[in-house]
């Protein structure tokens, strides 16, 4: 007789982000944050500028959150958590974890100045990347984190986008920063034992979490979390971990790697796209995949 | 104790002797000194501060305006391109009631570069709601830096502390350096209304509808319109203290004064001795050198300014299109004030061109032979 298979629940109860908050069906930048606060706990403040995350906890005097924000301007979520880290340590709370919690437009393209600024000089701060490839709050304009044939609204179907997406990752490791590790919603319990791993390391932590958007990908709210494991399982999106920008380690390994195709047909943004696009789509993916193998086995 | 120091290490003492709590800062001739020994003091511990050698001047006052949400006592410096690029932050700090006390070195806007003095730079940060004290010594850069934390801190509205690039940043002058346990008594530790802390979780800063931003705005103006008097309550204490008292203007020979010469920053101090001689020539010229520009000290202009019959204001700033900004808000502030004193708009030392006793007298002068003003604007030594 064969045991009947039983799921366990691996992640704290806890909740920090309430219900009732303004985020869309699907939106994977929410579960992003519920599964990183079950990590951190309640000794956490976050630092969040523009990006959908400064709607989403509800608007002025309520917020949906059992840590505390503070909004910041968009291209400061590094120099802003920086400010409030050293505020804290001079009237004498050393516990507190300061987050920057920012989107990728606010990350890769405005916030990256101040980012490289904070990840040089080693501040003691957990930055976070919610990845959803484009600005989503403002309405689905390309971002340098828009990957290469994706539709948004300023890069319309006869003219989608013919530059890859910025590796914000090798650019972090190039800091030298003591950890930094990729991330997906499809994987909490990955996404959970890295943060809690990050919370006891001092100095710059960076994740790069990718963060389903259905309403900015025309896909179904019901296959958010599905897209955000078949990024994963296709290695567009490849789950690792760096330390000090040398030691690479796969965190989730590919039995199979899957072709895009699949995740490209159920998104809207992709719909547009040729047999012989997809190809050199492939092509890239395949291309970084072998490179980050190399940098793992090296 | 009395030193002699230079305008930018009057601002550092000024900070250290606040106990600042966190400088965040970005280099920038002509501030470099300032942070320069301020890096020195939070190195030798001196100053028991985090220094924070931040990447620019936009992430010097989001990291000062961070720290100062968490709780901490707060310092930067900049100057001109420097607090250009922090214009956005700036709204920042006021918007969230943050009393960050900066030091800003009046240094003209490029293109063309120029480091030489003039206030465009800051007087174009004229509406973001910061406090601005423009200095005319070492002594009152130092002293105003001590005040402008109490003052900010009882208000939680941020302030910015002004002098001229090199007439002041650069110039050595005896300073009496007080005692830190005196400052102390003036000046007790930074307890903020609210900070950001997990003990007490809010969200600060969020999406703020209309039926709740515009309360907020007014809140900060009623604030802000407190400022004149705790200014003067404040400088009282500080002069009781001190000797020294630190006021919004300084009004020189002007009670029988048939011109005042309205003034700000070093060509304030040019202005007092422009008029012992013209006094000594037998001109009844005053000084009015206004030391606070926001909160502007509108009580002051309507009181002393029109014992004059003629007022010339003398602007090291130009609002293209318009006046000087000072004689700008002299003129609007005099309105339905008083009857017919004619107020004569110089502009002079753009670009760090030498304001001297000439200038003034050249002022004076015109004024004297115009029953009013024929040109809008009175170019002081400018090649046409």
């Amino acid at each position: 007789m064969t045991k009947p298979k039983k799921m366990t629940l691996t992640l704290p109860v806890e909740e920090y982000v309430g219900s009732g908050n303004l985020a869309c069906q699907g939106c994977g930048a929410n579960l992003a944050l519920r599964y990183v606060l079950k990590a951190l706990g309640p000794k956490t403040i976050l630092c969040i500028p523009a990006c959908c995350w400064a709607v989403i906890d509800g608007p002025f005097p309520q917020s949906c959150m059992s840590v505390p924000i503070f909004h910041c301007a968009f291209e400061t979520a590094a120099s802003s958590a920086t400010g409030v880290k050293a505020g804290l340590d001079m009237i004498g709370d050393q516990e507190t974890t300061v987050v920057a919690w920012a989107g990728d437009g606010g990350t890769f393209d405005i916030g990256l100045q101040a980012l490289s600024g904070a990840a040089e000089r080693n501040e003691d701060i957990i930055y976070v990347c919610y990845d959803n490839e484009a600005y989503m709050n403002t309405g689905i304009q390309r971002s340098s984190a828009t990957p290469s044939g994706a539709w948004t609204t300023t890069t319309p179907v006869k003219f989608p986008k013919d530059q890859p997406k910025k590796d914000i990752d090798a650019i972090m490791a190039a800091h030298r920063i003591p950890y930094q590790a990729t991330a997906s919603i499809a994987y909490p319990e990955d996404l959970f034992k890295k943060v809690k791993k990050a919370k006891e390391i001092k100095g710059t932590r960076f994740f790069h979490i990718y963060a389903s958007c259905p309403t900015g990908w025309k896909s179904r709210p019901e296959d958010a979390v599905k897209l955000a494991r078949m990024v994963v399982q296709n290695a567009m999106f490849p789950i690792y971990e760096i330390e000090h920008g040398e030691k690479y380690t796969l965190n989730i390994k590919l039995k199979e790697k899957k072709p895009i195709d699949d995740y490209l047909k159920l998104q809207g943004r992709f719909r547009h796209l040729k047999p012989e696009q997809i190809k050199v789509l492939q092509e890239e993916v395949d291309r970084n995949w072998e490179r980050l193998l190399k940098k793992i086995s090296a | 104790m009395k030193k002699v120091i230079m305008g930018n290490h009057a601002l550092s003492y000024g900070a250290m002797l606040a106990r600042t709590q966190v400088v965040a800062a970005y280099p920038i001739t002509p501030q470099t000194q300032v942070v320069e020994l301020l890096s020195e003091m939070c190195a030798d511990g001196t100053l028991k501060a985090k220094f924070i050698k931040v990447e620019s001047e936009h992430s010097a006052m989001a990291a000062c305006i961070g720290a100062s949400l968490a709780g901490a006592r707060t310092f930067t410096a900049t100057s001109s391109q420097g607090l250009a690029l922090m214009h956005e932050m700036l709204h920042w700090a006021s918007g969230g009631r943050l009393p960050v006390v900066m030091g800003n070195i009046n240094r003209s806007m490029a293109p063309g570069w120029s480091i030489w003095t003039d206030q465009n730079d800051s007087l174009s940060e004229r509406d973001t709601g910061w406090m601005q004290y423009y200095c005319a010594s070492n002594q009152e850069v130092l002293d105003t830096t001590i005040q402008a934390f109490k003052v900010s801190e009882a208000l939680s509205i941020p302030s910015m502390v002004i002098l001229d690039a090199f007439a002041l940043s650069h110039t050595y002058e005896v300073v009496d350096v007080p005692d830190q346990a005196i400052v102390d008594q003036y000046l007790p530790p930074f307890k903020p209304v609210a900070r950001v802390t997990p003990d007490e979780p809010h969200a600060f800063g969020g999406l703020t509808g209309p039926e709740h931003y515009y309360e907020l705005r007014y809140k900060l103006q009623k604030d802000m319109e407190k400022a004149p008097a705790l200014i003067e309550e404040t400088g009282r204490q500080y002069e009781k203290l001190f000797g020294r008292y630190l006021g919004l203007v300084e009004d020189y020979r002007c009670d029988d004064a048939e011109i005042i010469l309205v003034t700000s920053g070093t060509a304030g101090s040019t202005a007092r001795v422009a008029v012992d001689q013209m006094r000594k020539d037998g001109l009844a010229v005053g000084n009015f050198r206004m030391k606070v520009f926001r909160p502007f000290p509108f009580e002051h202009c309507r009181r002393i300014l029109p014992k004059a019959k003629k007022i010339a204001v003398v602007d090291r700033n130009i609002s293209y299109g318009h006046h000087g900004m000072f004689a700008q808000e002299v003129k609007s502030a005099l309105y339905q004030h008083t009857d017919d004193v004619p107020v004569f708009c110089a502009i002079a030392g753009l670009g760090g061109r030498d304001i001297t006793p000439d200038t003034f007298r050249e002022v004076v002068d015109y004024a004297r032979e115009h029953d009013k003003p024929e040109d809008d604007i009175l170019w002081i030594g400018v090649k046409k």
